[in-house]
């Protein structure tokens, strides 16, 4: 019963109802507002991401649905009910915390069984539980062990196995990746995406790294001073952002400022400070209007000689190199004075490389490759 | 959350300092009491402070447990921060485990096991008791309450500032002067001050090692209690108090920075 | 005061540092008790000092041999044999057992209502709290003679609200002792618990709610615990002085049974009798070595840990 990516899609089904719904909730602490009249709806079986910089209220929703804080205004339902009257130690929610918070003075068995232990459970059926989680989280023979006796790594994955022992409707994780090396990060992602879709929980995370949302999550909320600027599938909010803000939040991205000259079907054209550009769709801009072209890098051509045929083409000079080993980074000096930047795949070794520091180069991409963004 | 004061935590906190200061409020009130007995208020009046100057056994016992507590203090803060520097920084050297045993058994050590003790030692190398019997008993005493108070601040002191003075060239004496002691200094005064007043304040050690003409203050207020309430008592107490509570005001206004309050308090709280 | 190698001369300087403060302790602290020791195996006398045999280094070999045949446990026999010394220790253990039991309920009640109260009350809470400790022990314990008179305070309230007839006797009892001891030790059995309490890390109860625990159950299965080396800490601190407390039971105890402390000064500046006061002493300490030592290996151990 896998729900492959591609095909999983209970948001755009107007039957569906949702497992979470976030009915205009805020959250002031003091003068402050953390969450501004937010609303959002989580489905079951989704894997959810609450993506935003520091300080964006993220972290804040998270606890509100783990019951750690009520919300100042507004409903939280789960299931169709308002859960705000519900302490967190009654919910059917659970969270991994980001620290990880393992008790200190329990052993790793102790820990894992905890959470089932408060719901009078029996003794043999709570030691079989026990054995299935930490077989699944890859940790048999540390029953016995003590939280500080264990690595970075292993203490999350009793976190993990902690939360997760109870069944829990929900699975809440706090920046969960955030303390692991970069290695030990992205071999665990895929662990947790595949222990998502085993078994067929709705997990939401909340994450300030754009990579691990677009990786683990079916669907991302970008936040942004408690509101959302957008929810949308991962390659929805790459390639069709709504804002400079997402567009610049969810990767590189060049951003060329300009007014919006014409609009044709499948030709829209766009008058800005490096020349004339054409984009395939202008989105909701009218004519006239300021708007910038984004472009991502790696949709950017750089050539030598001009391109023949181009529907958007601009020279410049190499200022910069930047050799990541599988890509290289250019910046590119527009005549302008404007800066652009470039990513190639390395296809040939260094010796070889052809386009080297203080180059005349060209810049071009398709009209497809640009978005039109008027915020 | 957790945070949310209940009523618990109110009534708990209310009722414990009520009790924690109402005998002193009393004993503060009824000094100012112009009649002699408890059970009358004859009105407001400084009659027992007046009495108290012209008292001048008090104020000869008075000045002599000043001068016991600041000399007693400032060698035991000495003594008591070299030891606890040997115990935090110099690993394990011979006759460790004893050093460490000398330092933390007198802050739980009854005080008439330490006062007879001394006291012996004392008869036994004919040293005649008075002044400096004393001074030397309420060292010992103290020190150790020092060494625990600054161990607690060396075991968190962050090494890499003295390893970067050395890394600049500083020697390790001059690394200690200039860049530890001061940044250890709010718990060194802290231990400076725990001595001082638990050598103004000792009773029982004062009275098994003083001789004739160091008469302590605690000791002249025993020897006076044991006969009754006396309003005199209760003006001198209502000033030791006074002097004391603007002095840890001052302390703790002066040491502003959260952190070096906490640390005075709460290592004191981790020791007796 | 890296661990690098120490050069010859750091290492002079080192020794130095550990050797001021340990000749101090061993002079002024170690002697000390074995002269005590000593003193216990000897004989009272009327002379200067007052017990026999006195110990002359310059009196040669024989006189060495003659004064440790004179030392005997005559002492040890008679403080087992005569029952006032035998129930004195047993008050004084039941005393300091049963005041570190209350100090434990009201301490660690006070220490949990500061370690829950906003932030930035705490500093001022701490300071309330130690601010009494500062004052003198003698002030405070002669305080609550103010009170507990038989036409005190006390009594006079509870006349006031009609609660009695007739003003009962508080002072020179039990009760008085306990209400003394307990005031005077609060802070040490406060403070250490708050510290370990103030400690805690909070993400630790959110997840024992987050799984199940509500409030009463978190603080039994999670707070409790770990709370418990502030507890173990703070009654040590107290029951240990407890035992050989003296001013408290003195001034506001009654004269049927003494504790320990006032039996040994009785025995010393009343009797006069030196040897067997150093008796009652070293059976003492005995009785106390082990939560000494149990104590002191705590302590060690929390320095270790960085605390």
């Amino acid at each position: 019963m896998s729900n492959t990516k591609r095909d999983f899609a209970p948001w755009a089904d107007p039957a569906a109802r949702p497992l979470v719904r976030f009915d205009q909730v805020s959250k002031r602490f003091g003068a402050t507002t953390a969450v501004d009249r937010l609303s959002l709806d989580i489905y079951e079986r989704e894997f959810f991401a609450l993506l935003g910089p520091s300080g964006c209220g993220k972290t804040t929703l998270l606890r509100m649905l783990a019951g750690f804080e009520t919300p100042s205004e507004g409903r939280i339902l789960l299931n169709g009910d308002d859960i705000a009257s519900v302490p967190p130690y009654r919910r059917p929610v659970n969270m991994m915390f980001q620290a990880y918070a393992l008790f200190p003075h329990l052993t790793v068995e102790g820990n894992v069984a905890f959470g089932l232990r408060q719901d009078g459970i029996a003794r043999r059926e709570i030691d079989a539980r026990v054995n299935e989680m930490l077989a699944l989280v890859r940790l048999e023979g540390f029953e016995e062990r003590m939280p500080d006796q264990l690595s970075g790594g292993q203490r999350q994955r009793v976190a993990l196995a902690r939360a997760l022992v109870k069944r829990p409707k929900v699975l809440l994780l706090d920046e969960p990746l955030a303390a692991l090396d970069r290695k030990l990060r992205e071999g665990t992602r895929f662990e947790l995406m595949h222990l998502q879709e085993r078994l067929g929980l709705t997990f939401v995370i909340v994450t300030h790294d754009r990579e691990e949302a677009m990786v683990l999550a079916h669907r991302v909320a970008v936040m942004d001073h408690g509101r959302i600027a957008q929810v949308a599938t991962p390659a929805e909010i790459y390639e069709q952002p709504r804002s400079r803000f997402i567009a610049e939040f969810i990767g590189d991205v060049n951003l060329l400022e300009g007014a919006l000259a014409a609009v044709e079907p499948e030709r829209v054209t766009i008058e800005s400070v490096v020349g004339r550009l054409i984009a395939a769709d202008a989105g909701e801009a009218e004519v006239g209007a300021k708007v910038w072209l984004a472009v991502r890098p790696e949709k950017v051509r750089l050539s030598r000689e001009r391109p023949q045929a181009a529907d958007n083409c601009i020279g410049g000079q190499v200022s910069d190199i930047g050799y990541l080993g599988d890509v290289s980074i250019y910046h590119v000096r527009l005549r302008t004075g404007v800066m652009m930047k470039a990513t190639a795949a390395n296809l040939t070794r260094m010796v070889e490389r052809r386009i080297g520091w203080n180059d005349q180069v060209f810049l071009s991409w398709p009209r497809e490759a640009g978005m039109v963004l008027s915020q | 959350m957790m945070r949310r004061t209940s009523w618990f935590s109110v009534t708990a906190i209310a009722l414990g300092l009520a009790f924690l200061y109402l005998p002193i409020a009393i004993l503060v009130i009824y000094s100012f009491n112009a009649s002699q007995l408890v059970t009358v208020w004859g009105g407001w009046s400084l009659r027992w402070y007046v009495e108290l100057l012209s008292d001048r056994a008090m104020l000869e016992a008075a000045f002599t447990s000043l001068v016991i507590a600041m000399l007693s203090a400032t060698i035991a803060t000495v003594l008591g921060t070299l030891a606890a520097i040997a115990l935090t920084r110099f690993g394990r050297f011979r006759g460790r485990l004893l050093f460490s045993g000398m330092t933390y058994a007198p802050l739980v050590m009854p005080e008439v096991i330490t006062g007879l003790s001394l006291l012996l030692l004392f008869v036994a190398v004919d040293w005649d008791r008075g002044f400096w019997t004393v001074t030397v008993a309420h060292t010992t005493l103290t020190m150790c309450f020092v060494t625990v108070v600054v161990q607690s601040r060396l075991v968190t002191f962050d090494m890499s500032l003295e390893e970067a003075a050395m890394d600049l060239g500083c020697p390790p004496l001059r690394t200690f002067l200039t860049v530890t002691l001061p940044l250890i200094a709010p718990a060194v005064a802290a231990g400076w001050m725990l001595a001082f007043t638990l050598s103004l304040d000792d009773l029982v050690i004062a009275s098994f090692t003083t001789g004739p003409g160091a008469t302590t203050l605690p000791i002249r207020i025993y020897s006076q209690v044991r006969l009754g309430v006396k309003p005199e008592i209760n003006a001198i107490c209502t000033i030791l108090i006074t002097v004391v509570a603007l002095g840890v005001i001052a302390a703790s206004l002066l040491t502003k920075r959260q952190r070096m309050q906490r640390e005075g308090m709460v290592a004191l709280g981790a020791v007796r | 005061m890296t661990t690098a190698k120490p050069t010859p001369s750091r290492r002079g300087a080192q020794r130095l540092v550990i050797l001021i403060p340990y000749l101090w302790l061993l002079a002024f602290f170690l002697v000390p008790f074995l002269i005590v020791l000593k003193i216990s195996l000897s004989q009272t006398a009327i002379a200067q000092p007052p017990y026999t045999p006195v110990l002359d280094p310059a009196a040669g070999w024989a006189a060495l041999k003659d004064f440790f045949a004179e030392l005997s446990f005559a002492n040890y026999l008679s403080l087992a044999a005569d029952t006032l010394y035998l129930s004195s220790y047993l008050k004084s253990v039941q005393v300091a057992a049963f005041s570190t039991m209350i100090l434990l309920v009201i301490g660690y009640s006070l220490a949990y209502g500061m370690a829950r109260a906003p932030r930035r009350l705490q500093p001022l809470l701490v300071t309330l709290v130690v601010l009494p400790f500062w004052t003198s022990f003698l002030i405070r314990v002669y305080a609550w003679i103010n009170i507990l008179q038989r036409d005190g305070l006390l009594n006079q309230a509870l006349l006031a609200l009609r609660l009695i007839d007739e003003p009962p006797v508080w002072l020179a009892t039990d009760t008085a002792i306990y209400i003394g001891i307990v005031y005077s030790y609060l802070p040490f059995m406060v403070l250490p618990i708050y510290a370990a309490l103030e400690k805690l890390d909070e993400s630790l109860l959110e997840a024992a709610a987050d799984l199940g625990c509500p409030p009463w159950k978190t603080f039994w299965l999670v707070t409790l615990p770990l709370s418990l080396p502030g507890v173990f800490a703070g009654a040590l601190l107290c029951f240990i002085p407890i035992v050989g407390e003296f001013v408290i039971p003195d001034l506001l105890g009654g004269s049927e049974t003494l504790m320990i402390g006032q039996t040994l000064w009785t025995e010393f500046f009343s009797n006069r009798d030196w040897p067997i006061a150093s008796a009652v002493a070293v059976v003492l300490l005995i009785m106390l070595v082990v939560p000494i030592v149990l104590y002191q290996q705590f302590e060690a151990r929390q320095i270790e840990r960085g605390r």
